[in-house]
């Protein structure tokens, strides 16, 4: 397998609070790795210093052997490269669903309106959201906006995709349509990235999972092993609680 | 179940009614007020004569009427500049890149200085100075300048309104679309501006408000213009009833416009807010 991101210590502050410390590891292409931790452990912060979002003060973040932290670089190209969904789904009100999945495929990568809408037409059918096209974001369950802004982030046709806690601000029964999206994208050749606190839902589709706590990998693995035998004190404490709380079979 | 009503909307039909019953009661109170004791104030008659004369009126409202169009005239090529400049300026304002750092500062400079000086000031100054210059015509023209000078004014002004349009777009709308690989201008341009945009139009239909009043200053540096021609009116028959007709122009624009921009503030509240706390 060759390595899609490689992460060497990178770390990020926010004024005195520094979020990621230490963070070292390779993700390889067509793996799915979760991160999870408790809340303030840096997961969103990795995620968004991956797409740039965030620029990192130390370390450096490779795609394909490429510095793409490296001073003075144009993040846009990247960024196609690297999609994201946010918690908070972000699409833009004022569009409707079509134009919230064309818009970069027209004004980014310059495809003619025609090509771009059938690029949105397919997507959204793959979604199950067809008849919603012509709608606006807030006429949409939030499941429904979710996995249109999964498909908005797939436009691109992204080797990445990060998944940003994506199912936090969901009502609970929402939850699934949008896991299942997920799921389907396993195995499509992309790499995806989650941060989330969907414990069942990270040990059944990951390939490893990766646990953050004080800034660094505290313990990273197969799922099996970090949900059932996790070695570091920490992973088993965080564990404990999360089964405390009934939000996964211990 | 009947048609009748529920026993809530009953109530609340009853209580409407009852708060129609006392507005109308006071209203006409206070009108009966107006009317029965003005017309016993000593000197009644004489301001009847020289306010209220029908005479004058009927022969001066037309000439009103005829330079009122250079009202329009003048709010109607100011509005898009001002409109268009007070973008530029607050999309200047706003950017983050290095290079225009100059430019930021000068339009802070701008919108300070055009937001401190009484508007007619600035007529005056602009108006009259720079046609000093010594210009050729058409460019000494006071009118010209004096809408300039309303331009500017007006433009930081509305500048300033965009600016906060811009700003009350969250971040994560430009996190969206820079994940997308947009430019920090097409991030601007598809996503915040026409959101920021639909945001201020009514405090935006506010200013257009007070510029459609003001443009009546212009007539102080010369151009005859319906305030300029109520006072040759008043002048030449030492009569106030002119100033009247033109406030009465005025008022026909102005209160419909205010209408229409308090009616989009309630519908911009309706489509974003909570339901209303009674």
């Amino acid at each position: 397998m060759n390595a899609k991101l490689t992460l060497n210590s990178v770390a990020k502050s926010f004024g005195d609070n520094q979020v990621l410390r230490n963070i070292s590891l390779t993700i390889n292409t067509g793996e799915v790795v979760s991160f999870i931790g408790a809340s303030g452990s840096g997961k969103t912060t990795l995620l968004r210093c991956i797409n740039l979002l965030e620029t990192v003060d130390n370390g450096s973040i490779l795609l394909d052997g490429t510095d793409i932290t490296a001073v003075g670089l144009d993040a846009n190209p990247i960024r196609r490269r690297i999609g994201i969904v946010f918690q908070s789904f972000n699409l833009f009100p004022h569009l409707s669903i079509r134009r919230n999945v064309t818009l970069a495929l027209t004004e980014v990568l310059g495809k003619s309106a025609d090509d771009a809408n059938e690029t949105a037409i397919n997507l959204l059918a793959r979604f199950g959201l067809s008849d919603k096209i012509d709608s606006y974001p807030d006429r949409l369950s939030g499941g429904q906006q979710q996995r249109v802004a999964i498909a908005r982030a797939l436009a691109l046709n992204p080797e990445v995709l990060l998944l940003d806690e994506i199912t936090s601000a969901l009502d609970p029964e929402l939850v699934g349509e949008v896991l299942d999206v997920v799921r389907e994208l396993k195995g499509s050749g992309i790499t995806l990235l989650l941060a989330t606190h969907e414990m069942g839902f990270a040990r059944e589709i990951s390939d490893r999972v990766c646990f953050l706590a004080d800034g660094v990998v505290a313990e990273m693995g197969l799922p099996e092993q970090i949900f059932s035998h996790p070695t570091d004190p920490r992973t088993q404490q965080f564990l404990q609680r999360v089964i405390a709380a009934g939000r996964l079979r211990g | 179940m009947s048609a009748s009503l529920s026993r809530r909307a009953a109530y609340e039909r009853t209580r409407k009614r009852r708060s129609i019953a006392v507005a109308t009661v006071s209203s006409l109170t206070v009108v009966a007020a107006i009317v029965l004791f003005v017309p016993r104030m000593p000197r009644w008659d004489r301001v009847k004569e020289s306010f209220f004369s029908g005479e004058r009126f009927a022969d001066s409202f037309p000439r009103l009427l005829e330079a009122f169009v250079l009202d329009i005239k003048i709010f109607a090529w100011s509005m898009p500049a001002i409109v268009i400049l007070a973008l530029l300026v607050a999309i200047a304002r706003n950017s983050r890149s290095a290079a225009l750092f100059p430019v930021r500062v000068l339009t802070i400079a701008y919108t300070d200085i055009m937001r401190g000086v009484p508007v007619i000031l600035s007529i005056y100054l602009i108006g009259f100075g720079v046609p000093g210059l010594g210009l050729e015509r058409p460019w000494n023209s006071p009118l010209l300048w004096g809408s300039v000078a309303l331009v500017l004014t007006y433009a930081s002004y509305v500048a300033e309104v965009f600016r906060a349009g811009i700003e009350s777009i969250h971040e994560s709308q430009r996190a969206a679309a820079r994940s997308l690989g947009l430019s920090n201008w097409q991030t601007m341009r598809f996503v915040v501006l026409p959101q920021a945009i639909r945001r201020v139009v009514p405090p935006l239909m506010n200013d257009m408000v007070s510029l459609q009043k003001d443009v009546a200053l212009v007539s102080l540096i010369g151009p005859i213009e319906i305030l300029r021609q109520a006072g040759i009116d008043k002048a030449k028959f030492a009569n106030f009833t002119p100033f009247v007709g033109a406030a009465l122009i005025f008022l026909a624009i102005t209160i419909p416009l205010t209408r229409l921009t308090d009616w989009l503030l309630t519908r911009e509240r309706d489509r974003t807010g909570a339901s209303k706390v009674r």
